[in-house]
């Protein structure tokens, strides 16, 4: 493939070796913490409040990019001095903040805890204090507590911490509920709807999304329950999932036509709908897409790819771009890959995958392999760029609908577009 | 703990990066966890720099923490000399690794590495950005340039300065450098060291060769030239040069210190501010209720230019960096006002809404409010967002500065005119105030926020509601709390209309 495929594959095979073994590697990747940015959209009525320092306050702030003009539904208690100090009792300062926050706020009806990494550091023991926030203010608000810290936690997996945590509190289904199908991770709200048409028309009796858009419509769990993972992130989620008797679907991810497909059948099948009605269903919705991404194989056909690890989506990606678009991964890099999740992508993905490589040797090997296109973080974009690398913000996909039949081309052309972007444009940098 | 909602400033080690981003040469190793790293894209996104800042995180994790993180420390540094080989290496410890106490200092010098290590011990519990950039300079300054260091030969004989201040990611650093540098060209100054912005180790060495500094941003900038003042017996000019009087000062002052004629400098046909002011289209300017905030330096300055240079009226100022609160404080009281020292933005917004300006002059922050409550607002202070570093030479000091504060102060307010037929029509259906400014985007404005009568006793006529609406949107929000102030020292119920003129009359300016 390239003459760096050697390097990578002894990157690789290092990443294999018993986590105590692995080098020590310099990271560029955002901390759980980051999620918050979509989680508080998501779930409507639902607060979070991070316990950590100003360096947290200043990361949401800055990791979305823009600062949301709406007050968000976000906010950081920032440890001081005295708090480090033992002058102020953190419990007695967490219930003061809190009193503030929800005297401001009185309609949040959910309020999680977010631990951080100087509160994680310190020991403050979040989950007593969720409990006897809870027993305060029940029944008007819940109070849940999960850890976004970046000792413990990248990126997207803040949100798999916090889903896990709405899984551990979410009602049981009742004794003779009938089997459901559960959705599980946050999606835009276009995307949820267009996944519970396809659902209703295979005639699947009961579709739940978790997280709901609101507090009080979690979905009940039981053994009943069986869940498909719309992100390949979601590791704990899923097995807390299963410890409360819900049985996993295993599939390819809804990313592109055949990803979509394969995720829909999955759900298809556990419910034995009939092949022709399946298909039925889903050839309108299929064809759409195929369609829509050809527009963009023209330009994507034959590229190289290459990405830096960010939100674990990177595999399912690059699986959906070699397959449906013909192009050809330099290298695939994840902050963590969850083999078992990613089982089927993995089966099919011909390029390697790297987990959570250096930064500094990375962009060794990446300067080396010449690309003509870099996923990656927005630290690396612009640098990158003034070397005369074309890149793709990593953030966008986990900002953008790109889930499903309808996106496919969409999330197509997000890759497509830095490309034409450098065509089109006659100045140089 | 505190409640923050948004900061105004990132943490002390932030500041120590605008620092090491700025020079040339010198590398920052920080002992971090991985989510620290999200302050690279502050400088190349927000920035758009085109390089990735020289720091080198250890990215511990929770399973490194029983283990030996200070070894994960010394290895960053090895590695970082072997990739990078700097000039001088930074050191320090973010949030997280000041909790688990490994002393990079000592850990760092320990490794005997060939190149000059400056610890940075930043409090990050205790101090923010600004306090960080600027102890950092200071240390570095103290290294470089330590007190009885020979001063370097001269290589000129005219009049010899530093610039000191300007860091990355500073709020129009680049171009008010410019303007400044152009200044001292045109009294015959030289510019020996600029830093940290493009300095590098042996520029710092040079420092003591100059005969003044010039303190530009002095939340930056000045412990180090206060430090050079005693270290080297380095006179300082603290004039701020934003706005054509404090331009006009700041070039008197560095004539005096350098022994020039200022007269050639003062003599500025580009100089176009003053008359913009002075010209009778401005008249409708007169006396517009301005709140001001942000740094201290920049709040000070705007709210001098705003009362002088503008006519405005300075209704309320403050600063969110309390390490400058009394400059501030000693300003406000020049405007009859209270100063508001907080780093609380819901405390701002609390006192904007209460207020009701005309103009808001604040941070990114302030945007937002002033937004929010439908209120035109310029920028003129950090923090700061990716539209405030602008691609055109966008200075605030000097005379172009005042040139460049004129046209984006006077832009989001509703023209002269325009002011009147709004007051007059408020009824035409197709030219009224919800549209906003003219020139501005035609986006439906957001409903402001409902202004409760102050005192619930306080009730008004639906006459008196509906006159209320006929009053420009930029005073109404002004006239209904004057009104109901007015009815509620005369101990009036029910507000009538010639109860909303008899406050306008009594509240006449």
């Amino acid at each position: 493939m390239n003459a760096l495929t050697p390097l990578v594959a002894r990157e690789a095979a290092r990443e294999d070796s018993t986590p105590s073994l692995r080098p020590r590697a310099q990271r560029e990747v955002f901390c759980g913490l980051t999620g918050i940015v979509w989680l508080h959209r998501k779930i409507q009525d639902a607060f979070f409040l991070v316990v950590g320092s100003r360096t947290c306050a200043h990361l949401i702030q800055s990791a979305a990019g823009v600062m949301v003009f709406a007050e968000p539904r976000f906010a950081t208690a920032i440890m001081e001095e005295r708090d480090l100090a033992g002058l102020a009792d953190a419990n007695d300062e967490l219930d003061r903040v809190v009193d503030e926050l929800l005297a401001r706020r009185p309609d949040i009806r959910l309020l999680f805890l977010v631990g951080s990494c100087p509160s994680e550091v310190i020991k403050i023991d979040l989950s007593r204090a969720a409990a006897r926030l809870s027993r305060k203010y029940t029944p008007a608000l819940r109070v849940l507590n999960y850890s976004g810290s970046g000792i413990e936690t990248t990126f997207t997996q803040g949100e798999d911490a916090c889903l896990a945590a709405l899984v551990a509190e979410a009602p049981a289904a009742a004794g003779g509920a009938g089997p459901s199908l559960l959705v599980v991770g946050a999606l835009p709200d276009i995307v949820e709807d267009q996944f519970r048409r396809l659902f209703e028309a295979m005639g699947l009796p009961r579709v739940d999304f978790l997280p709901a858009r609101r507090a009080d419509d979690m979905p009940a769990i039981g053994p009943n329950t069986r869940f498909l993972l719309a992100q390949p992130f979601l590791g704990e989620t899923a097995q807390r999932l299963e410890t409360r008797g819900a049985v996993r679907l295993p599939a390819l991810f809804p990313f592109g036509a055949e990803g979509t497909t394969a995720w829909l059948k999955a759900a298809a099948d556990a419910w034995r709908v009939d092949a022709a009605r399946f298909q039925a269903v889903i050839a309108p919705a299929r064809e759409r897409a195929k369609r829509a991404v050809a527009h963009h194989r023209q330009a994507l056909e034959g590229r190289r790819i290459f990405f830096f690890p960010d939100s674990q989506l990177e595999p399912c990606l690059a699986r959906f771009l070699i397959e449906e678009l013909g192009m050809e991964g330099v290298e695939v890099s994840t902050p963590y890959l969850n083999k078992v999740l990613l089982a089927p992508e993995l089966e099919r993905l011909t390029a390697a995958v790297v987990e959570s490589p250096d930064v500094d040797r990375q962009l060794d090997r990446c300067r080396a392999a010449r690309p003509d296109l870099v996923v990656c973080g927005l630290g690396l974009a612009n640098p990158l760029e003034a070397e005369g690398l074309t890149t793709k913000w990593s953030i966008e996909l986990v900002f953008s609908p790109i889930h499903g039949f309808d996106q496919a081309g969409d999330l197509a052309a997000l890759f497509a577009r830095p490309l034409q972007r450098r065509a089109l444009l006659r100045v140089a940098s | 703990m505190k409640l923050a909602v948004w900061t105004y400033e990132g943490p002390p080690h932030v500041g120590a990066m605008r620092v090491a981003t700025a020079m040339r040469g010198v590398h920052y190793v920080l002992h971090a966890p991985q989510g620290d790293t999200y302050a690279d894209l502050l400088f190349t996104m927000i920035e758009r720099r085109d390089e990735r800042p020289p720091v080198t995180y250890t990215t511990f994790q929770a399973r490194d923490l029983g283990g030996d993180t200070a070894e994960l420390l010394q290895s960053a540094c090895r590695e970082t000399y072997e990739r990078f080989r700097p000039d001088a290496l930074l050191v320090g410890a973010s949030c997280t690794a000041e909790l688990i106490q490994d002393d990079p200092a000592g850990l760092a010098k320990a490794l005997n590495l060939p190149v000059p290590v400056v610890p940075l011990e930043l409090s990050a519990y205790q101090k923010k950005e600004n306090w960080g950039a600027s102890e950092t300079f200071l240390q570095l300054v103290r290294a470089f340039a330590p007190k009885g260091a020979a001063a370097p030969p001269r290589r000129t004989t005219r009049p010899l300065c530093n610039i000191l201040g300007p860091t990355a990611l500073g709020f129009r650093h680049r171009d008010d450098l410019a303007e400044v540098k152009r200044l001292l060209g045109r009294l015959g100054v030289d510019v020996n060291v600029t830093a940290p912005l493009g300095a590098s180790v042996e520029d710092l060495r040079r420092l003591p060769a100059a005969d003044f500094n010039i303190v530009l941003y002095p939340e930056i900038a000045e412990a180090a030239a206060a430090w050079l003042t005693r270290a080297h017996g380095q006179p300082a000019v603290r004039t701020v040069p934003i706005g054509t009087l404090a331009t006009r000062a700041f070039i008197e002052e560095v004539a005096r210190l350098a022994g020039v004629d200022p007269g050639p400098a003062l003599d500025e046909p580009e100089a176009r501010a003053p008359w913009w002011s002075r010209s009778v289209d401005s008249t409708y300017l007169t006396g517009k209720r301005v709140f001001v905030f942000g740094d201290a330096t920049h709040a000070i300055a705007a709210a001098r230019v705003a009362a002088d240079e503008f006519g405005f009226k300075v209704v309320g100022l403050g600063a969110y960096n309390r390490e400058f609160a009394r400059e501030v404080r000693a300003a406000a009281e020049g405007y009859g006002l209270t100063a508001l020292i907080t780093d609380d933005y819901l405390e701002v917004e609390r006192a904007i809404a209460d207020l009701q300006p005309e103009l808001v002059l604040g941070t990114q922050m302030e945007r937002h409010i002033a937004k929010r409550l439908n209120m035109a607002c310029a920028v003129i202070s950090a923090p700061a967002h990716v539209q405030d570093y602008p691609a055109r030479h966008s200075p605030q000091m000097g005379f172009e500065g005042a040139n460049v504060l004129f046209d984006t102060w006077v832009h989001p307010l509703v023209m002269g005119l325009e002011e009147h037929l709004l007051a007059m029509f408020r009824d035409d259906f197709e030219f009224n105030d919800t549209a906003g400014p003219s020139h501005l985007n035609a986006a439906a404005a957001p409903a402001p926020h409902p202004t409760p009568a102050a005192a619930a006793s306080i009730v008004w006529a639906s006459e008196a509601q509906a006159e209320l609406t006929k009053i420009p949107f930029f005073v109404r929000g002004k006239a209904r709390r004057n009104t109901e102030d007015f009815a509620a020292t005369r101990g009036i119920a029910l507000i009538q209309v010639e109860t909303l003129y008899e406050a306008r009359s009594h509240f006449a300016r």
